[in-house]
């Protein structure tokens, strides 16, 4: 069986064909790097995205800080981080890298802040 | 008056990059001046990752990004006042600014680095039946509500424009809850990057909608719903075809204008069809000491981009400070078949280094090639799998091209297919 799926792993977005037997993947093609064949390969296996949002913060210059996973989350699990980046408030000072939520919903990925808050 | 070597108007990634290499290359005196509270422009809003693959080599957001330039800025001497309007530029690079500490400042320059980006096409701009409800607003608007303000404008989405900013939008509004009925896009295609289709609509089984856009909106104090029709090639829409989407949220991401009210004011020469300033490969304008770069100069979609072309400006305007900037023979560039523009317009034979041209095509290309010529002679040709009126291009120009050139020459870049 033949797929064609579009690499979000960067900007270009090439135009990749991934030819899967009984569940696996044979050969991937279309790709320019390797990134490319890693996101094919992982896509029809188990798809991930990086997750980017924003998350309260108490004193700070403004209401929310953003935040981002520091790695790649399982695509059918963003609206559960969704959900506790939501529920969690954080303190100003935050700087950019500071780890706002540890361990997101037990995947193994931290939530860090992309922008800092030097407070009021 | 304050006497500076170089004023740069704007300091989000093009202002800090120009500032920052004209720091490098030895100019002394330098200020920023920034019309928002920080720097890093509309950055700072930009949340989302996908920034810096090309010049970091790593996914950063928006605000990373500035980060580091920010930082840089922090290090060196470079003066920044921010919260700060620039008014007026004068023919002899007086820079007249405003802000609430100092009040009405001038700021003598030698030269002077216009970065003051762009801003997206308001709804008045498209002829949109219907009252003037609340809920209707630019996506960039509802980008920085959410964003920044922490806030969200409302629960049922339709975005009109299929542009990067309405797409990112799109899956913005969706994590945060709200119900993104539909993307409308006017054109045959999408104005966005197509890994943007992929996972801020296809991910969440967002529907894009290619030529149809919206034609009226309901609703008296609050938007109610729009009416969306189908249009025909000549985009006008076709009776018939009209149907209600319920709604009280419409974004608009229908194009972005560069920034270009003070370049006007001092005379600068205004490319027509990118609306930015016509340049030389130096990034300067017609209007000699004034060089342009970012978003004023051309709409980019990747700030990589905009911070490599930020540096030509700032080296130029450092070469200019300094009596260094190479005089020459100009020649003009020009985009046909296709090609709809080219940046730099203009071209020194004389120049003795290689150089790319940046341009878009006005209509998706699949297998076409980029053809460069000159004086009838092919100096290039380069088969690409897609182009797309969404993804800037580039070709190079090496010095070596440039030799057979003289006065009347006229490099061409056209897409064959």
């Amino acid at each position: 069986m033949k797929k064609s799926l579009i690499c979000v792993s960067c900007p270009l977005g090439c135009p990749i064909e991934v030819e899967i037997e009984n569940g696996e993947v044979i050969s991937v093609s279309g790709n320019t790097c390797k990134r490319g064949d890693q996101y094919a390969r992982t896509e029809i296996t188990n798809p991930v995205r990086s997750l980017t949002t924003s998350v309260k913060v108490e004193g700070g210059v403004h209401p929310v800080v953003p935040v981002k996973s520091a790695g790649p989350v399982p695509k059918d699990k963003m609206f559960d981080c969704m959900k506790v980046i939501n529920e969690a408030t954080i303190k100003a000072p935050v700087k950019i890298g500071d780890i706002v939520i540890e361990n997101i919903c037990g995947l193994g990925v931290d939530i860090v802040a992309t922008n800092c808050d030097c407070g009021k | 008056m304050l006497n500076y070597d170089l004023v740069v108007v704007g300091g989000g990634p093009a202002g800090m990059a120009a500032a920052l290499k004209a720091k490098e290359e030895g100019v002394e005196k330098i200020v920023i001046l920034e019309r928002a509270e920080t720097l890093g422009g509309i950055l700072e809003q930009c949340i989302h990752t996908g920034f810096g693959l090309h010049y970091f080599g790593e996914e950063l957001s928006g605000p990373e990004y500035a980060g580091r330039f920010i930082e840089q800025v922090e290090k060196t001497d470079i003066d920044v006042f921010t919260d700060t309007m620039v008014l007026n530029i004068s023919g002899d690079n007086v820079v007249t600014a405003v802000n609430n500490n100092e009040g009405l400042m001038q700021f003598k320059a030698i030269a002077v680095v216009l970065a003051m980006g762009c801003r997206e096409r308001p709804r008045g701009a498209l002829s949109i039946a219907g009252s003037r409800p609340a809920g209707i607003m630019t996506a960039g608007t509802a980008q920085k509500y959410v964003n920044i303000d922490g806030y969200m404008p409302g629960k049922k989405v339709v975005i009109l424009g299929s542009g990067d900013i309405g797409l990112i939008m799109a899956r913005r509004m969706t994590l945060e809850g709200a119900e993104v009925k539909v993307v409308c896009e006017l054109m045959p295609y999408s104005g966005g990057l197509t890994r943007n289709i992929v996972q801020c609509l296809d991910d969440f089984g967002i529907p894009l909608r290619l030529s149809c856009t919206v034609v009226k909106t309901h609703g008296k104090d609050r938007l109610e719903g729009v009416t969306v029709a189908k249009v025909d090639d000549k985009l006008q829409p076709i009776p018939g075809t009209e149907e209600y989407i319920e709604c009280d949220t419409l974004l608009l991401s229908v194009g972005l204008i560069p920034e270009n009210e003070l370049s006007k004011d001092v005379g600068v020469e205004l490319d027509r069809v990118t609306s930015g300033p016509v340049v030389d490969e130096y990034r300067e304008t017609l209007h000699p000491g004034i060089f342009a770069c970012g978003n004023v100069l051309q709409v980019h979609d990747l700030v990589d981009y905009v911070t490599e072309e930020s540096q030509i400006a700032g080296k130029g305007a450092a070469d200019y400070i300094f009596g260094k900037k190479k005089g020459g023979t100009f020649i003009n560039t020009k985009g046909i078949n296709g090609v709809r523009y080219i940046v730099p317009q203009r071209v020194n034979i004389e120049g003795e280094e290689n150089l790319k041209l940046y341009f878009r095509v006005g209509q998706v290309y699949k297998g076409a090639k980029v053809v460069v010529e000159c004086d009838g002679k092919i100096l290039s040709s380069k088969k690409k799998v897609k182009l797309a009126p969404g993804e800037m291009e580039n070709v190079t120009i090496t010095t070596e091209m440039l030799k057979d050139m003289n006065k009347d020459s006229e490099i061409i870049v056209r897409v064959e297919e």
